[in-house]
């Protein structure tokens, strides 16, 4: 029989005050979420919640009875942040999600896990990584189930797998800050633009069509990635972790959903239609299928059945 | 300071050869690397035919290995490391850390590079690929500027290539999956960004439109150059705004900053274009060579001369050139 994966929070993507950081971590020690990712891993430039801060949220939220893991900066350039993940690399208290090469070879030796930034597509790679220290793998964004169950099978048994289960799918990074852009600022004066969109900037098509979301020098999914229809496949799958990205204001109906319906207090046609009603512009899920990521598989299988 | 120069087939293997390439990068016919298009690249026959040619006149063939290969396909990537270990490529430039693992394994005379699809922009990532695969040499994102390459200079275990000329990247490469989001297909998982299987141009009462995997990338007013649909380079709104949102069509050069790059310590400049024409490459290579040898020459007196830049410009994808993340505002 398959065992019950875990819940997992992945870090907050968005720019967010202090007060709403704060607030989300007060709740989230009493969620029923398992373990919690922290950590600034888009812009080095978003300083409201220092490093000491979140070292500080990790020692409530494991006194809470949360697993926590600090998650590092994807996209490393300066030396100011090759400082910062040191810091992060050095400890011996929590574990790490490495989001980049750089913060693997900082940690080769202690334990880590690798973000989904890190390009693990194949089994090959993952018995590399296991041999530094990996202990988790969480699936790059743009694979299928039947990729991942292949490099299961060709990777070692201990090392767990990770699923991006629901939230804006992160599709791209880069140098230059969109965000500041729409605004006509240049990166080093952007004026923290980014706090005003707690869940991205929406970029549609000229035919109106929403697209994608604007998160710095980050790019997600206008279309929220949503696999909780998917739970018993991922179970099945023998899927250790399922996260859970943050989103500014549903976070907590969506963690709670997803955890009824994982416990079986809820049936998964009755959280899937919950979640659709509160998901922001619409559920995608096909690059889980093996297809384009922005194609909703969901929709178009419950809409033949009608 | 070497000149690495792009080839999609054999006739601009050798313009590259002829026009002073110090080397040249190519790939196979299939989705083992990032120009994966339709009637490009290299069979086994061509590659022994484009290595010889390039041999005898001293010019060194590199060869592009630089997708990630899924369990499903995982032979394709093996088998081309062999093919390339045999055919005694001079370079193998690879992204993935599978097959990384797997060339440094199988022969100790595969001289390794990491390709721009592995996202090393820090030197704490450079010592990661030369430590366990005993990279030699690793070709930066598009994403630093100036001062950004001259400090992973300064403290990379590895030599440096930089991409000087030809199609943008905004993004960083290896990490960019916006072209999958819209089709399925992405550099990672098959070898070309915005697929021309997935492109759509209809003439609507608003104009002549493409579409990328459905999406409407651009709409052209009548008389207007239509361009190629890359998705980061579309127009889209955002707050009522209509814009390049992403990115302008523009392509990099960086001919100007070759004094600098020399003095940084770069050491090799990348020609973009496998998938362009042997005149795209015939001239990219004419004018940089020119170029690199008079700034090696006389560094001090080096000014992008006019024509050259003129002949640049007229090869460029859109009619911009930008020096990219390397011009610090860019960011």
């Amino acid at each position: 029989m398959s065992k019950q994966p875990k819940l997992s929070l992945g870090p907050i993507l968005y720019y967010w005050s202090r007060d709403q950081v704060m607030e989300f971590y007060d709740w989230v020690a009493t969620s029923p979420v398992d373990i919690v990712y922290l950590g600034e891993t888009i812009c080095s430039k978003r300083n409201l919640i220092t490093t000491d801060d979140w070292f500080a949220i990790a020692e409530r939220l494991t006194a809470a009875g949360k697993e926590v893991v600090i998650s590092t900066l994807a996209l490393l350039e300066a030396e100011s942040e090759l400082k910062r993940l040191r810091r992060i690399c050095d400890n011996d208290k929590y574990m790490v999600e490495a989001n980049d090469m750089g913060a693997i070879h900082l940690r080769e030796g202690k334990p880590f896990v690798t973000g989904h930034s890190v390009n693990v597509y194949n089994g090959r790679s993952l018995e590399l990584l296991a041999k530094q220290g990996l202990k988790r793998w969480v699936l790059p964004v743009e694979l299928s189930w039947q990729t991942m169950a292949d490099i299961q099978k060709e990777g070692p048994d201990e090392v767990e797998v990770e699923v991006f289960a629901f939230g804006r799918l992160p599709l791209a990074y880069s140098a230059r800050c969109f965000t500041a852009r729409s605004h006509n600022l240049p990166k080093d004066d952007c004026q923290y633009r980014c706090l005003d969109y707690p869940d991205g900037l929406m970029l549609k098509a000229q035919d109106d069509t929403k697209f994608l979301a604007l998160n710095g020098i980050q790019t997600q999914s206008a279309h929220t990635f949503n696999l909780l229809p998917e739970l018993d496949h991922m179970r099945e799958l023998n899927v250790d972790v399922i996260r859970i990205s943050p989103q500014s204001r549903i976070t907590e109906k969506v963690v709670g959903l997803f955890h009824r319906c994982l416990t079986g207090e809820m049936s998964l046609e009755d959280g899937a239609a919950k979640l659709e009603r509160i998901v922001p512009v619409g559920s995608c899920d096909g690059y889980w299928h093996g297809d384009a990521g922005m194609e909703d598989k969901a929709q178009a299988a419950a809409m033949k059945m009608a | 300071m070497e000149l690495v120069c792009p080839a999609g087939n054999l006739p601009s293997l050798k313009v590259a050869v002829d026009n002073g390439a110090d080397a040249v990068y190519l790939g196979l016919r299939d989705d083992t690397n990032a120009r994966h298009f339709a009637g490009l690249n290299f069979g086994p026959a061509k590659i022994a035919e484009g290595i010889k040619y390039a041999h005898d006149r001293g010019t060194r063939i590199f060869m592009a290995l630089n997708t990630y290969p899924q369990p499903s396909g995982w032979e394709r990537w093996q088998n081309a490391v062999d093919q390339a270990a045999d055919l005694g490529v001079d370079a193998l430039i690879a992204a993935d850390i599978g097959v990384l693992d797997y060339a440094c394994n199988k022969s100790q005379e595969l001289n390794l590079h990491l390709s721009v699809q592995g996202s090393a922009t820090n030197y704490e990532a450079l010592s990661y690929y030369k430590d366990h695969f005993n990279v030699r040499r690793a070709v930066l994102p598009r994403v630093l500027s100036m001062s950004q390459v001259q400090h992973v200079i300064d403290h990379s275990p590895v030599e440096i290539e930089i991409f000087g000329f030809g199609s943008l990247c905004v993004m960083v490469e290896g990490r960019c999956i916006l072209s999958s989001y819209a089709t399925g297909r992405s550099p990672n998982t098959y070898g070309a960004c915005s697929p021309a299987s997935h492109v759509e141009w209809s003439e609507t009462p608003e104009g002549l439109e493409t579409r990328l995997g459905g999406v409407l990338i651009e709409r052209y007013a009548k008389g207007e150059n239509a361009g190629y649909p890359t998705l980061c380079k579309g127009s889209f709104q955002v707050e009522g705004n209509t814009y390049h949102a992403i990115e302008e069509p523009t392509s990099l050069n960086t001919l100007e900053l070759l004094p600098q790059l020399m003095q940084a310590g770069v050491k090799a400049v990348k020609i973009e274009g496998r998938q362009r024409s042997p005149v795209y490459v015939e001239q990219v290579t004419r004018v940089w060579r020119a170029a690199i040898d008079a700034c090696s020459e006389n560094p001090e007196e080096f000014h992008a001369q006019a024509d050259w830049m003129a002949e640049l410009g007229k090869v460029s994808e859109g009619t911009q050139t930008t020096l990219g993340a390397y011009h610090r505002p860019w960011q």
